[in-house]
């Protein structure tokens, strides 16, 4: 940014005409004066946003998931029972599901981190750098298409008589049908981008003179990956397992329309709110995702993956 | 590090195979538009122009597109606001209980959608009383979308610094001088990359919306929801599909072009 250094003799024309004079007001010079009244103002909005929505909201949850519901009205009576918890902690229905969605939000992980390092590597270090850009608009263009018309889509793939039974059958091999398997390859599908942006960004950080450095001193590519380049994205990868953890431990959708009878904890929560009209039972349940997204942020805070978000 | 030419070569063709991975479904979605065969068997049967007539026709279509504009645009606004005040202070200010604020800020993405969805529906219904409405919708998608914004205006100003400021005021700029003159231009680019997010992400939202939004209103995921499995509608939503993928390519475009290191998908620094 250019700073007018020009030096024009006092009086002259025009020396309190180019750069934009500040306008003194009572406000302004007060603002000035304490930082501490500046803070308040810049942060009682935002900060009063989060506490009184989103904090408040998870508080009156945890509360909820101790209350009941009245059989006969429906509705919500507040009357203190441990009975969710114990229900959603000790049955054995809901276990079964909790193992199964986290099973569901491991996998699709695992699968988008094998997926995304080597497509975000060849991004940021191999391919010429007039591609770069363009392939980085192709993986995120589709997040921009509807969540729900890529599940669908897959639905489309997985069905009896579509592609995938169709590409399959030469080799005979056969479509996996609705379920469990179907959910996990929809979930991996629909989050990669997710997964590939925050590692490509990761590894576009890390300066090439480093690993020229690392070469230079007679590191072999994949020494140099090990012990240079994998270090440094750590962070960036726990970025990107955050999302597709998280966003897979919460999804019903996708198990509605691909997932057959699969049932996932949204699944529950869902029906709870909606069908069954059990709000209690149902913030019972989504404790459940919140202690472990909780559990796995406090792991990860020290490793600054919450700062590569 | 050197790579050989067979490495090259090898990370090249698995980068053709998961671009094949992500954009077939997104072509079958294309194919499917124009598919004559509403069970969508493959390979396609015949061509039909019917279902793009049809969705130009749909009045559905049209109110839940414009419900879903309008919740986008009011969310954004709202959380260009709230996130660029937010990270301003987390980045230039220190202050007891600023580390708990910088992880709660992050909680609305990083906690599933169902969670925030759950939370906010008991605490209008249960707790408040509040009807639920399009406005709740645009309460819930500000609360998200404030994070995108946040996430991008804070890498910007990491990268900034401070003493840029302290020479404003110092050359006699007040606070709202310096704001306008210094900060804002700094932040421009990483606030449009931040606010196309967040609008992107309101736009196809459906968990948080579906807990959240009054009965009768529609924004154009729900309606997605609630036509996808009826035979007559299903190949006009992959006609909406296809619409939304081609319109948003502009904005990506312009994204990247504008602000070149800086975009955020939701955190991903791009």
């Amino acid at each position: 940014m250019a700073l007018h250094t020009q030096q024009l003799p006092p009086g002259a024309p025009g020396d309190a005409g180019d750069v934009p004079r500040a306008k003194t007001n009572a406000f302004s010079v007060l603002l000035h004066r304490s930082p501490r009244l500046r803070l308040a103002a810049l942060l009682t909005a935002p900060a009063g946003w989060l506490v009184l929505v989103y904090i408040a909201a998870l508080a009156a949850l945890l509360i909820t998931a101790f209350w009941t519901v009245d059989t006969f009205t429906g509705e919500v009576s507040t009357v203190w029972t441990t009975e969710n918890i114990v229900t959603v902690l000790t049955d054995p229905v809901y276990q079964r599901i909790t193992l199964r969605t986290l099973w569901i939000a491991v996998a699709v992980t695992v699968i988008d981190m094998i997926l995304a390092l080597p497509i975000a590597f060849f991004i940021a270090k191999v391919a010429p750098a007039r591609w770069e850009k363009l392939l980085v608009v192709a993986v995120l263009m589709p997040l921009w298409a509807s969540y729900l018309v890529k599940a669908y889509a897959w639905r489309n793939v997985l069905s009896e008589g579509g592609l995938l039974e169709w590409l399959g059958a030469p080799i005979g091999l056969s479509s996996p049908g609705y379920g469990e398997t179907a959910v996990i390859l929809t979930l991996s599908y629909i989050w990669l981008p997710y997964m590939i942006l925050p590692i490509y960004a990761g590894f576009d950080r890390v300066p090439d003179s480093l690993l020229e450095a690392s070469g230079d001193l007679g590191a072999k590519p994949l020494t140099t990956m090990r012990l240079v380049m994998l270090p440094l994205l750590v962070p960036s990868i726990i970025a990107g397992t955050i999302f597709t953890f998280s966003l897979s431990l919460g999804d019903y959708i996708t198990a509605q329309i691909v997932g057959g009878t699969t049932q996932m904890l949204g699944t529950v929560i869902y029906a709870n709110v909606g069908a069954a009209n059990n709000l209690p039972f149902a913030a019972a349940v989504s404790l459940v995702p919140i202690a472990i997204i909780m559990f796995y942020l406090f792991v990860v805070r020290r490793t600054g993956a919450l700062n590569s978000l | 590090m050197r790579l050989s030419r067979s490495a090259k070569v090898v990370l090249g063709i698995v980068t053709a195979l998961v671009f094949l991975f992500i954009y077939t479904p997104l072509l079958l979605v294309v194919v499917n538009s124009f598919n004559a065969d509403r069970t969508f068997g493959w390979p396609p049967k015949g061509f039909t122009l019917e279902w793009w007539g049809k969705a130009f026709d749909s009045p559905g279509v049209r109110d839940a597109v414009v419900s879903s504009l309008w919740v986008a645009v009011v969310s954004t606004i709202i959380s260009l606001v709230l996130g660029t005040l937010l990270a301003i202070s987390l980045q230039r200010y220190e202050f007891f209980g600023r580390d708990v604020i910088n992880l709660l800020v992050i909680l609305p993405i990083a906690l599933p959608g169902v969670v925030t969805g759950i939370a906010l529906n008991n605490m209008f219904t249960t707790i408040l009383g509040v009807p639920l409405s399009l406005w709740t919708v645009v309460i819930a998608h500000a609360t998200f979308c404030m994070v995108t914004v946040f996430n991008n205006a804070i890498a910007r100003l990491r990268r900034t610094s401070a003493g840029l400021e302290e020479a404003s005021a110092d050359l006699g700029a007040g606070v709202f001088t310096t704001f306008g003159l210094v900060t804002f231009p700094q932040l421009r680019s990483a606030l449009l990359a931040g606010g196309l997010l967040a609008f992107a992400l309101s736009f196809d939202e459906i968990i948080v919306t579906t807990f959240t939004i009054g009965a009768g209103e529609t924004t154009l995921p729900i309606w997605i929801l609630q036509n996808l499995f009826r035979p007559n509608q299903a190949p006009v939503v992959n006609v909406v599909a296809v619409v939304l993928i081609v319109v948003s390519i502009v904005p990506i475009w312009l994204a990247q072009r504008l602000s070149g290191d800086s975009v955020r998908v939701s955190g991903a620094r791009v």
